[in-house]
């Protein structure tokens, strides 16, 4: 699955055999599946999509802020005390929507709080991202009450006619407000990066900063508003988390969503499109562990076998893929090259 | 010679001041319309300064500078964009990821709103290449361009944003000496069509060559102008240093002996996994200085890492006095009697945190007289320090102080201390003056050719032709991985080199072979 990290030549040259096999692949694996057990299949690839969606966000937060030359590893505190902020938001306001927005308006706070920290007072980003995840394994365990509800949670808007479609239908055209946001995003950051100005800006910035300041490119200023905007991203997956997914908020409920978001970013080698290939293999072994854990005496005879492990193990599928995937498969993944680095002139 | 073109850019008592040094004091210069005005000074006299100042990367701290005769504050090098001011820099200002025309493009992105036209851009791209010669293709990505070509897309740049005032700060560093041809032509067309153009160089007989006048800076300071007519090489050159200079190295007869350095057939990889030395063989006699000419980028970093082993060899034998020691360990090659003073000395050749004493022994620490058992002697490492300083003229404050603290020059002087000292018989000089005073340069040409002298196998890899051709016994020419020659250097010009090293074919150059019964050409062919 490469995706081209720069504007394709116009040469229609190679064709990504390896991706339309992959992906052919999978396309006939799921219909022999949904012709053998529909509702299961079904189940199995809307949650996928579910699950998939807060890592895609946050992995979409770390392209925003890597691209520009920002490390940000602080995403799984930003998705946490998003999450925390936008559910208490919820509770005090009883409207989702405004409760979002709230969340949006953190995230972009905590953002710049991180753009502060590691751009203006050069602070070790990688310090400064571990600030942000410890602030909010903190802040959110200590302000948290139990028993607190949302006033309801986002739900699914099912798109007339499209929704019907056997498989996809309900896979993608019958899901909550964020998750069609997600979506949208993976599309929208990808013509950003890549098709604009700004883009280009971008990643001249986390490539060479020194190339684009004597183009009278404000390289700081570029980082700022890309870290601001990563964590309005992050924003959204901390809002999934409470608002659209669960419903309330419990201690430490991004449970390494964010790391894994930043082992996605980097096995789609910091593009939209890659990261979401990497999502979608998150999201489809959590939905896998889930449905197996469900479904343990539906198994087949020849597969009995998984229904007796313990839970803890079938639990742990998603992180050992990732594991996996990020030792084994992901090849030379080249970073933007003046990440991490602070940029001065004088 | 009637009135003289109007004045485009003039600079008043500008004076730069960092922590410690006056990087510019009351410097004055003035460019005229049409004109090509050199800017000649040693590394560290300020030329570039004055450029990032004129530029907008620096402000002064006093001082003012106008443009078409009108005071101007350049906040930033948008402000000098939009002023018709181009600058090329010495190290370019390039994104190798991506294309020439995103790289052209990048800061002035025309375009639908805010989505990039690419078309637009590569027509008008195509169309100043053709009006001032500069080939270029705009959809190659410039990790994939030679170093000439790479500069031609600098000067495009600056020409897609309508820059008439042109600096370029040491454009000929890094060019064979037909590139340089080239980007003269380039040049004269330029001033032709009526751009002003700053040359920055510390290369003597290209100022002579392409400029107008010629202004020298010192220590900061303006101490002189001249032009082209009234200048000879020896007066810039004592402008410049301020003092008389040997611009020849003196250097007697070489008296090769057996051979110390053997390479059969090497082949190395480069980081990218590319193969960068095609199958070099060749031998460096005792008491002889082999030079390695070629444009940078040619498989001879890689060479010399391989040699002395800090990189794989992939295939064929390296032999240091009599040792096999292909892919031997650093410390044991060292220990051969091989010096090595590494091509990047604030990376590879010193540990900048450490004081001028502790990179005095590194690579001796672990063994008697510095060394008791585990403990290290400090006594043994200050006084073998302070002998080094006074033998090998470091100016230092004391052994005591960080490296780090050192100018370049001096940097080197304790690389070439610790190296030489050891007395081996092989060393390795990768870029040894590379970015250093002259006076600097001139000790270490001399403690180089000293080494020969000794008895000493000198391997001497380095991008300035003039050091090559200066110091060398025999020249060989590498090109794309390969050694495309080898030749006397006592008969070897200029355009000979220059056309080896471009990659012109050897046949109908090459040189009679030599009479003193050494082999020149031969050596390759042979693949001893």
């Amino acid at each position: 699955m490469q995706i081209t990290g720069s504007i394709a030549r116009p040469s229609a040259a190679r064709i990504p055999w390896m991706t339309i096999a992959v992906w052919g692949g999978l396309a006939i694996l799921v219909l022999i599946a949904y012709m053998r057990s529909p509702l299961a299949t079904t189940a199995v690839l809307t949650s996928t999509i579910r699950q998939s969606t807060p890592i895609i966000l946050g992995a979409l937060a770390g392209i925003m802020c890597e691209r520009s030359g920002v490390i940000n590893i602080g995403i799984e505190g930003m998705m946490l005390i998003t999450a925390f902020l936008g559910f208490l938001f919820n509770v005090w306001t009883g409207d989702l929507l405004l409760a979002t927005a709230g969340a949006l308006l953190v995230g972009a706070a905590v953002g710049a709080f991180h753009a502060l920290m590691s751009i203006t007072l050069k602070v070790d980003q990688i310090i400064s991202g571990t600030v942000i995840n410890i602030l909010a394994v903190g802040l959110t365990g200590y302000f948290y009450q139990q028993g607190l509800t949302t006033r309801g949670k986002l739900a699914p808007v099912s798109i007339p006619v499209l929704a019907d479609i056997p498989i996809i239908g309900p896979v993608f055209f019958n899901n909550p407000p964020i998750t069609y946001a997600s979506l949208i995003l993976i599309v929208v950051i990808h013509v950003l990066l890549f098709r604009t100005a700004w883009g280009l800006r971008t990643r001249a910035v986390g490539e060479h900063p020194a190339a684009a300041d004597t183009v009278g490119i404000a390289v700081n200023r570029v980082r700022y508003i890309n870290v601001i905007i990563g964590g309005m991203l992050a924003g959204l997956a901390g809002a999934f988390l409470t608002l659209e997914s669960v419903g309330s908020f419990e201690r430490n409920m991004t449970n390494g969503r964010g790391f894994v978001s930043l082992a996605v970013m980097i096995f789609g080698k910091w593009t939209p499109f890659g990261a979401w290939g990497g999502s979608l293999l998150f999201g489809f072994a959590n939905a896998l562990q889930s449905q197996i854990q469900f479904l343990k005496s539906q198994l087949p005879p020849w597969l009995a076998w998984i229904g007796d492990l313990p839970p803890q193990f079938i639990g742990m599928l998603p992180y050992v893929l990732t594991i996996a995937v990020l030792a084994g498969f992901v090849g030379r993944a080249r970073p933007p090259a003046a990440i991490g680095k602070v940029y001065e002139k004088e | 010679m009637t009135a003289e073109p109007e004045i485009v850019l003039e600079a008043r008592n500008i004076t730069k001041r960092f922590p410690g040094v006056v990087a510019n004091e009351n410097v004055s210069l003035t460019l005229r319309r049409g004109e090509v005005l050199a800017l000649l000074g040693e590394n560290g006299a300020g030329k570039t300064t004055l450029m990032n100042i004129l530029y907008g990367l620096y402000h002064q701290d006093s001082g003012e500078v106008l443009i078409r005769g009108e005071p101007v504050r350049i906040s930033g090098p948008s402000d000098s964009i939009k002023r018709g001011i181009g600058m090329v820099h010495q190290h370019f200002m390039l994104v190798p990821v991506f294309t020439v025309a995103e790289n052209i493009i990048l800061g002035d992105e025309t375009g639908n709103g805010p989505f990039l036209d690419l078309k637009v851009a590569r027509q008008r791209i195509r169309e100043l290449s053709q009006q001032y010669n500069l080939d270029v293709d705009p959809d190659a990505y410039v990790k994939d361009l030679s170093v000439g070509q790479q500069q031609r897309v600098e000067i495009i740049k600056a020409l897609y944003r309508k820059a008439d005032i042109l600096i370029l700060d040491e454009p000929t560093a890094v060019l064979t000496p037909q590139e340089t041809e080239e980007l003269f032509a380039i040049i004269r067309s330029l001033t032709a069509r009526g751009a002003s153009i700053i040359f920055i160089s510390h290369k003597l007989k290209e100022v002579l060559a392409i400029a107008d006048r010629i202004m020298v800076l010192r220590r900061g300071r303006v101490v002189g102008e001249t032009t082209p007519r009234e200048a000879t090489e020896r007066s810039l050159a004592e402008m410049m240093v301020g003092r008389s200079v040997m611009l020849e190295v003196e250097k007697g007869e070489a008296h090769p002996g057996e051979p110390v350095l053997i390479l059969d057939n090497v082949t190395v990889m480069d980081d990218r996994g590319q193969q960068v030395v095609n199958g070099v063989s060749f031998e460096v006699h005792a008491g002889e200085i082999l030079g390695i000419a070629g444009v940078q980028g040619n498989g001879q970093t890689e060479l010399v890492e391989a040699i002395t082993g800090l990189r794989p060899v992939r295939s064929g034998r390296v032999r240091i006095n009599g040792h096999d020691v292909t892919n031997a360990s650093p410390r044991r090659i060292s220990k051969t009697g091989c010096a090595h003073v590494p091509e990047d000395r604030q990376e590879d050749g010193l540990v900048l945190t450490y004081s001028v004493a502790d990179n005095l022994v590194l690579n001796t620490y672990y063994a008697p007289p510095f060394a008791r058992g585990v403990v290290r002697d400090d006594r043994a490492i200050l006084d073998h320090a302070n002998r080094l300083i006074e033998r090998y003229d470091v100016r230092t404050p004391s052994a005591l102080t960080l490296v780090s603290a050192l100018s370049g020059g001096n940097k080197q002087k304790v690389i070439i201390a610790r190296e030489l000292s050891r007395e081996g018989r092989l060393l390795i000089a990768a870029q040894p003056t590379r970015g250093i005073d002259v006076g600097s340069i001139e000790f270490i040409h001399q403690q180089i050719v000293a080494e020969r002298d000794r008895g000493a196998a000198v391997l001497l890899v380095s991008a300035e032709l003039d050091e090559i051709m200066a110091l060398s016994d025999r020249i060989a020419v590498m090109y794309h991985g390969r050694i495309v020659a080898t030749l006397p250097a006592a008969g070897a010009t200029r355009e000979e080199l220059g056309l080896l090293m471009a990659g012109a074919q050897p046949a109908n150059t090459i040189h009679e072979p030599m009479m003193d019964g050494h082999p020149t050409a031969d050596v390759q062919r042979r693949g001893v």
